[in-house]
């Protein structure tokens, strides 16, 4: 698998194929104004290096999501910034790709069209074919190529979704909980493809996650959102480096005691 | 080519991709979860699709047969005066009269004429500011109270002031007809536009798609449904508006055919025009259907 990806990199002039470093800058983020205004995030200021895996948890409505759509550009912070190489991030990024919560499929294309609508601008017909034939393949589609997203399960519909987000060679690639609506087994082969197609092309990967045994499996460092101090919305509360190198061992014991610790962070009695 | 960057939409083969697909697949394939082979879709093939189809017709003939009987029936008994319910045969015998003398074909030609110009004058604008007022805010601001009250205006209040304009030609029938069919489709598009998945069009954002390629790959397939509804409705209203038009000032076509057998008595022609206006408009009607289906196929 790692051959396949590398001997395309080779061959691939498009789209920004190298990591990129990005750092948040104090972001906040304030939804309404006046008496109904809301904050979601403040404060949130970290930097992620170019090829690293960052994991973002936090409990469900705590701002996981806002992040990361910052972070791409899809909306815009109340204040702070969030800058990916020296460039500020200003509307729609085209150096990253988003898998989002949702698979977002067209209804109307077949999956391997769907996949088609990540590759990169300026990729040719015949590059863009063979890879997105590869994608499908990788995520265990390749069989469904020509199906519509409403005749696959869910769970496909998702992968099909971290495959369009993959065919566009990002320089951050934004995953919000992109194994969700899977299955523990299909979930368990899908960290491995995105380890492996890391490896084969470090991109820096925000991953958002509910799972703990996730992030400490993928990530190079965990961050976890919680309550601000004031109340007003969430904040970085931990910041966590995870020991050792992937692949990790599932059952080692540090990382089982990190667990604990990590899931009390969330407010979860981990015993 | 209207899609440069996606490969799968330019129409052309990919089977020979996916045989090689299917040989390069190894181990790693069944790493990453692969499933067998697609079984296909259950309760759905094209030709049980057809079949049904095929019962629809004469389920649906049952009734008008019904209908052609009992006025047969109704016409024997001598309820009615031959003025009030002529005998169906009478009415065909009309038709033959009237085709014979090459009248009919010509009331039929300029009515079905009219309507097509009409409808399809009306349809082109309606999807155009359509998709103007529901892709532009701005757009929605500045138009949409006008078209509004344009709307709220009765169809038949026209009529004096385009004859007025136009005269009693082809214009001003075709222009009442051309009001007709816009609105269905322009409140139709504008709405459905509107209210297309937010989420799919940002994911489509998120990988660099704007302006026409955005309408063309999102926002327009998403309302392929909807515009068809809007269009069925606007050949419908341009039916009648036609006959409006034609009852008010016309020589030819079916609407004039109706209002001059009122005033000859001749009540065989008279069911003559309502039944061929029932039946083209039917036809039409299901020409459109069949071109809505295969685009729900297509898009939806
Ligand atoms: N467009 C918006 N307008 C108003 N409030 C919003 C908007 N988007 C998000 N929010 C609010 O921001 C908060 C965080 O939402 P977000 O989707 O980022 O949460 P999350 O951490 O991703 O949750 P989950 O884990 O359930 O996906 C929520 O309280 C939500 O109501
Ligand atoms: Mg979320």
């Amino acid at each position: 698998m790692t051959a396949v990806l590398s001997s395309e990199r080779a061959g691939n002039h498009a789209g920004t194929s190298s990591a990129l470093p990005v750092s948040f800058r104090g972001l906040r983020r304030t939804f309404g104004t006046g008496n109904a205004a809301h904050t979601v995030l403040q404060d949130v200021t970290f930097d992620v290096a170019a090829g690293e895996v960052l994991a973002i948890l936090g409990p469900s409505g705590c701002g996981k999501s806002t992040l990361l759509r910052a972070a791409a550009g899809l909306d815009s912070p109340s204040a702070g910034s969030v800058v990916i190489q020296d460039t500020p991030v200003h509307g729609i990024d085209p150096r990253c790709a988003f898998a989002f919560q949702e698979p977002r499929l067209l209804p109307w294309h077949t999956l391997q069209a769907n996949v088609a609508i990540g590759l990169p601008t300026g990729c040719s017909a015949k590059e863009g074919k063979a890879k997105v034939s590869r994608l499908l393949e990788l995520v265990g589609l390749d069989s469904f190529a020509k199906h519509r997203p409403r005749e696959v399960s869910g769970g496909m519909a998702q992968r099909a979704s971290l495959a369009r987000a993959l065919a566009r060679n990002p320089g951050v690639l934004l995953l919000d909980e992109p194994f969700g609506a899977l299955d523990a087994l299909t979930r368990i082969k899908m960290q491995d493809l995105l380890l492996d197609v890391h490896q084969a092309e470090p991109t820096t990967v925000l991953l958002v996650t509910h799972d703990v045994d996730e992030a400490l499996q993928l990530a190079d460092r965990i961050i976890v959102l919680g309550a601000a101090d004031d109340g007003q919305g969430a904040t970085i509360v931990r910041t966590v480096d995870v020991p050792g190198t992937r692949p990790r061992d599932r059952a080692s014991a540090e990382l089982a005691a990190l667990r604990v610790s990590l899931l009390a962070s969330l407010g979860v009695d981990g015993h | 080519m209207s899609n440069p960057g996606n490969p799968f939409l330019t129409g052309n083969s990919v089977a020979d991709e996916r045989a090689a697909a299917a040989t390069a697949a190894t181990a790693d394939a069944a790493r990453t979860g692969a499933l067998p082979a697609p079984a296909p879709a259950t309760g759905w093939s094209p030709a049980g699709v057809r079949s049904r189809n095929w019962a629809r017709l004469p389920l649906g003939l049952i009734i008008p047969a019904i209908l052609l009987a009992a006025w047969q029936a109704a016409s024997a008994t001598g309820l009615f005066s031959v003025v009030q319910l002529p005998p169906p045969a009478m009415v065909l015998g009309a038709a033959g009269e009237l085709l014979g003398r090459g009248e009919l074909g010509t009331h039929i030609a300029i009515s079905t004429q009219r309507v097509v110009i009409g409808f399809l004058i009306g349809a082109a604008l309606g999807l155009i500011l359509g998709a103007t007022v529901g892709l532009s805010k701005i757009a929605d601001a500045l138009l949409a109270p006008t078209i509004g009250a344009l709307r709220a205006v009765p169809s038949l209040a026209w009529v004096p002031l385009l004859i007025l304009w136009l005269k009693i030609g082809e214009d001003s029938k075709v222009t009442l007809i051309i009001i007709g069919a816009f609105f269905p489709v322009f409140t139709t598009v504008s709405l459905a536009l509107r209210h297309v998945d937010r989420n799919l069009v940002e994911a489509a954002r998120a990988f660099g798609l704007k302006g026409v390629r955005l309408l063309t790959t999102v926002q327009l397939p998403a309302v392929v449904p909807a515009v068809f509804s809007g269009l069925r409705l606007a050949l419908a209203q341009a039916w009648l508006f036609l006959v409006a038009a034609e009852l008010i000032a016309s020589s030819m076509g079916l609407g004039f055919l109706l209002i001059d057998s009122q005033n000859n008595g001749r009540t065989d022609r008279l069911f003559l025009a309502i039944v061929l206006l029932a039946v083209i408009g039917k036809l039409t009607d299901a020409l459109l259907g069949l071109a809505e289906k295969w685009a729900v196929k297509r898009w939806a």
